[in-house]
C-alpha cells in the first residue's frame, strides 16, 4: 500500500512541474511506512555508494557496469541519496533484482542497517556543508560503527563486501574493522581534513610514494587490491587492463576503478566486461556536458567543496590548451552549506592566469576571494549572462593570442568550451536553463 | 605612509592549519598578508604546523576546528609555550571559533568535559545545552560602558557563526560586540567574542576578516606598531569588494534574525539595530 501511495505521489508530482518526482513520493511512502526502506531492498543484490565526492558519479557507473548482468538496474540516479530517494528509486523499479544507491554520508549508517546491501563503496569524506553534514570525524565513526561485525550490519547473516579507497585514512579507519574489503588505490589529493590520525589523534604521516601511516598506531595504507597507473587498471595479481573513458580527469578515472570493482562484487562480472561498460558513459546527471551559446560553447564542472573544486583545478591544468578564462558560479542554499568561508581553502590563486567571470548568489564573496587571489575578475549578476561574457572574454584572448592583439573579428567562434565551475544548486540551475 | 620600508619584515603565523583549519579561517591570515604587502610592507606568511615549534610571529590567527584536534591544539600550545611568551611580549592574536574557546580558562571537550585553556583571555567556555548555533550574525562594537564594555573602533561585524559552545566573558576582558542577529557567546547579555589588551577572540567565521577589512586592519597596526615600536597609520585601501560584500550579508542576515526570532515591534526597541 504504502509503495503505491509512493508511486501515486511521485506520478502527480511530476505531471505537476513540481519536480523531478522522486522525493515527494518517498515521503509519503516512509510516512505510512517507515519499515518500507527494508521492505523494499530485500531480495535484491544491493550496493550502497557513500563518499563526500564522486558517489553520483560513481553510482551512475556502477550501475552501468552491471547492467545486462540481471536485469534491470533500480537507482537513484537524479542524486537523491536520502531514504526518501532510496524508497523511490526501489519502488519505481520493483522488478530489478539488483540496486545500486547513492547514500548522503550522514544517512549510510542506517541504510545499512536497514537494506542490508551485498556491497558498500566508501569513496572518501573530506569537509563538505559543515553546516549540515557532520564533521568528517564523525562520519567516518558512524561508517566504522554500522560495518564492524558487532555493528549495524553484523546483525545479517551475510556481511557487506565493503570496497574502499586505501588513499584516504578516514575511510580506511572506517572500513577496516569489516571482515572482507576490497581496498583500491583511488587517491585523494585533498588532505587537510585527515593530517590528525582518525584512530588515536596523533599524526599521519604521508610519503612521496603516495603511502601514509599514523606515528603512534598502526593505521596505515592498506595495501590495494586494484589501483590505477595513467589510463590502466592494474590488480594485485599483476593483471593490466587498459581504461580509456570518456570522463575527462584523473577523479574520474578513480571513480571508474571503485565501481568496477564493486561491480565484479555485485554481479560476478569480470573486472575487464564491468570497464568495458564504464568505458561508453559519456556524461553523468550533466557533470562535464556542454551547451551551445551564441559565438561558442560552454562546459559545465559541478565542484561542490574544497576537495572538489581542487579536483577541478586540477584538471584545468590537465589541458593542454593555453589558460583560457573560467566562469564560475557558487550559491550558498541548503543543497550548498550555507557557509562560503571554504572558498578560502581552495587555491583560487592558479588562476592568475586566466580571467575569471564571478556568477551565483555569492558572486560577492568569489569578488573578495579573487581580489586577495590576484585573479582578474568581472562580476555578472545572471548566471547565463556571466556564460556569455565569459565565451566573450575567452574569443577576445584567442584572437590576441592569435593575431598579435588585432581586434576582435566578427564571427569566429571559440574552438574549445568555456569551462563553467559551479556548486550544486547553481549548477543545477544553469542546467535548467540552458 | 606610504613609503614602502626596508625595515623589519612582519611575520604572520596561521596557528595550526593541520588543526584549527576545518572552516577556512586560513583565509584571515591571507587577507591580513595582502593588505600589508598592499602598502608596501614586506610580510611573512607563515603556515605553523602543529608538529613544529610555534615560530616567533607578531601577529597569530587561529581558526576553527574538530573537537579533538582542538583539544591536541591546546595541549600542544601549552607545552610549546611560545604563544603566551609573544603575547607577554606584544604579539597580537586574532582567534575564531575553537581557537578562540582554546584560548579561554577551559573550553568542552567533545563529550562537554571541561579542558584546560591557555588562559590568554579571560573567557570560560561550556557545552551550550541547546542545539548548535548556525547562521549569519550580524554584531555592534558600539557599547561602552565603565568597568565592562569599551568597544574597539570597529563597524558592525558581520560573519557565519557554526559552534555549540556557551562563553562566558570574565572582568579581565572585555566582550567584541554585542549581537543583533544570532547567537555569538550565547550569554544572557547577547555578547559576542571578546578581547584584551591584544588579543582578539570571536566565533564569527566567514572568514572574518574578508567581511570585516576594518578589524584587518586594526590588527596590522596594532602588529606593525609592535614592529616599529610605535603606533602605524595605515593608508586606506580601495574597499569596494569588501563594501559590497558588507552590504550584502548585513541585509541578508536582517530578515531571519538568526536563531531567536524577534518581531517587527522587538527590533525597533533594540539599541544599535538601526545603525547596521
Amino acid at each position: 500500500m504504502a509503495s503505491g501511495a509512493l508511486r501515486l505521489s511521485n506520478h502527480l508530482s511530476r505531471a505537476l512541474g513540481r519536480g523531478q518526482g522522486t522525493v515527494a513520493g518517498g515521503r509519503v511512502g516512509l510516512a505510512l511506512d517507515p519499515g518500507l526502506l527494508g521492505e523494499l531492498a530485500a531480495g535484491r543484490r544491493m550496493a550502497l555508494v557513500s563518499g563526500t565526492n564522486g558517489k553520483t558519479t560513481t553510482t551512475a557507473l556502477l550501475a552501468a557496469a552491471v547492467s545486462g548482468e540481471c536485469g534491470p538496474v533500480a537507482s537513484n540516479t537524479t542524486g537523491a541519496n536520502m531514504p526518501a530517494g532510496h524508497v523511490s528509486a526501489l519502488a519505481e523499479a520493483p522488478e530489478a533484482q539488483l540496486a545500486v544507491l547513492e547514500v548522503d554520508e550522514g544517512y549510510l549508517e542506517q541504510l545499512i542497517i536497514e537494506t542490508r546491501p551485498r556491497v558498500v563503496v566508501l569513496l572518501n569524506l573530506s569537509r563538505d556543508q559543515l553546516d549540515r553534514i557532520s564533521e568528517v570525524r564523525m562520519l567516518a565513526e558512524g561508517w566504522r560503527r554500522a560495518l564492524a561485525p558487532s555493528g549495524g550490519a553484523g546483525g545479517s547473516l551475510e556481511l557487506p563486501m565493503v570496497v574502499a579507497n586505501a588513499d584516504d585514512p578516514l575511510v580506511v579507519h572506517a572500513a577496516r574493522t569489516a571482515p572482507e574489503v576490497r581496498w583500491v588505490g583511488a587517491g585523494q589529493v585533498w588532505r587537510l581534513d585527515a593530517v590528525g590520525c582518525p584512530a588515536c589523534g596523533d599524526q599521519i604521516s604521508y610519503a612521496s610514494d603516495g603511502t601514509w601511516g599514523c606515528d603512534r598506531c598502526d593505521l596505515a595504507r592498506p595495501q590495494p587490491d586494484v589501483w590505477f597507473e595513467e589510463e590502466t587498471v592494474v590488480t594485485a595479481s599483476g593483471e593490466r587492463l587498459p581504461c580509456h573513458l570518456l570522463l575527462p580527469g584523473r577523479f574520474n578515472r578513480a571513480n571508474a576503478v571503485v565501481a568496477a570493482v564493486a561491480a565484479v562484487e555485485l554481479a560476478e562480472t569480470s573486472l575487464e566486461e564491468a570497464l568495458g561498460r564504464i568505458e561508453r558513459v559519456e556524461q553523468v546527471a550533466g557533470r562535464f556536458s556542454t551547451a551551445r551559446r551564441p559565438g561558442g560553447t560552454v562546459r559545465l564542472v559541478l565542484a561542490k567543496n574544497p576537495a572538489g573544486w581542487t579536483a577541478v583545478l586540477d584538471l584545468l591544468d590537465e589541458s593542454r590548451s593555453a589558460p583560457a578564462p573560467v566562469v564560475l558560479a557558487v550559491n550558498s542554499r541548503m543543497a550548498d552549506g550555507l557557509d562560503t568561508s571554504w572558498l578560502w581553502d581552495v587555491a583560487f590563486e592558479r588562476l592568475v592566469d586566466r580571467a575569471a567571470v564571478v556568477t551565483g548568489d555569492r558572486r560577492l564573496d568569489l569578488a573578495v576571494r579573487l581580489r586577495y587571489a590576484g585573479v582578474e575578475h568581472v562580476v555578472v549578476d545572471d548566471p547565463l549572462s556571466a556564460l556569455d561574457r565569459g565565451i566573450e572574454l575567452a574569443l577576445h584572448r584567442s584572437l590576441d593570442r592569435d593575431d598579435g592583439g588585432a581586434p576582435a573579428q566578427p564571427g569566429r567562434a571559440l574552438s574549445s568550451p568555456v569551462d563553467c565551475i559551479a556548486n550544486s544548486t547553481a549548477f543545477a540551475e544553469l542546467r535548467s536553463r540552458l | 605612509m606610504s613609503v614602502p620600508r626596508t625595515g623589519p619584515a612582519l611575520t604572520i603565523a596561521v596557528v595550526y592549519p593541520d588543526l584549527l583549519g576545518t572552516y577556512g579561517d586560513g583565509g584571515n591570515g591571507t587577507v591580513l598578508v595582502k593588505r600589508a604587502a598592499w602598502r608596501g610592507f614586506e610580510v611573512d606568511l607563515v603556515d605553523a604546523v602543529s608538529d613544529r615549534p610555534l615560530p616567533k610571529a607578531d601577529l597569530y590567527c587561529l581558526g576553527g576546528g574538530e573537537d579533538g584536534p582542538q583539544v591536541r591544539a591546546a595541549e600542544s600550545l601549552r607545552s610549546d609555550g611560545t604563544l603566551a611568551r609573544e603575547v607577554a611580549s606584544g604579539a597580537v592574536v586574532l582567534a575564531v571559533c575553537a581557537g578562540y574557546q582554546l584560548l579561554g580558562r577551559t573550553f568542552p571537550d567533545g563529550r562537554g568535559r571541561p579542558c584546560p585553556g591557555l588562559g590568554l583571555l579571560d573567557v570560560t567556555t561550556r557545552k551550550g545545552r541547546d542545539r548548535r548555533a548556525v547562521g549569519e550574525v550580524v554584531a555592534t562594537c558600539d557599547r561602552s560602558e565603565p568597568g565592562r564594555y569599551h568597544s574597539l573602533p570597529l563597524p558592525t561585524l558581520t560573519g557565519f557563526e557554526n559552534h555549540s559552545g556557551l562563553t562566558t566573558v570574565g572582568r579581565g576582558a572585555c566582550p567584541l560586540a554585542r549581537v543583533v542577529v544570532g547567537v555569538g557567546n550565547g550569554d544572557d547579555e547577547r555578547t559576542e567574542g571578546a578581547w584584551a589588551g591584544r588579543v582578539i577572540g570571536s566565533y564569527l567565521h566567514g572568514p572574518l576578516l574578508a567581511r570585516n577589512p576594518v578589524l584587518a586592519d586594526l590588527l596590522l597596526s596594532w602588529a606593525l606598531g609592535r614592529v616599529d615600536g610605535g603606533t602605524v597609520e595605515l593608508d586606506p585601501l580601495d574597499d569596494a569588494p569588501e563594501g559590497a560584500l558588507r552590504e550584502e550579508r548585513l541585509s541578508a542576515a536582517e530578515p531571519s534574525f538568526g536563531t531567536r526570532p524577534l518581531t517587527w515591534g522587538a527590533r525597533r526597541f533594540l539599541p544599535g539595530f538601526r545603525q547596521i
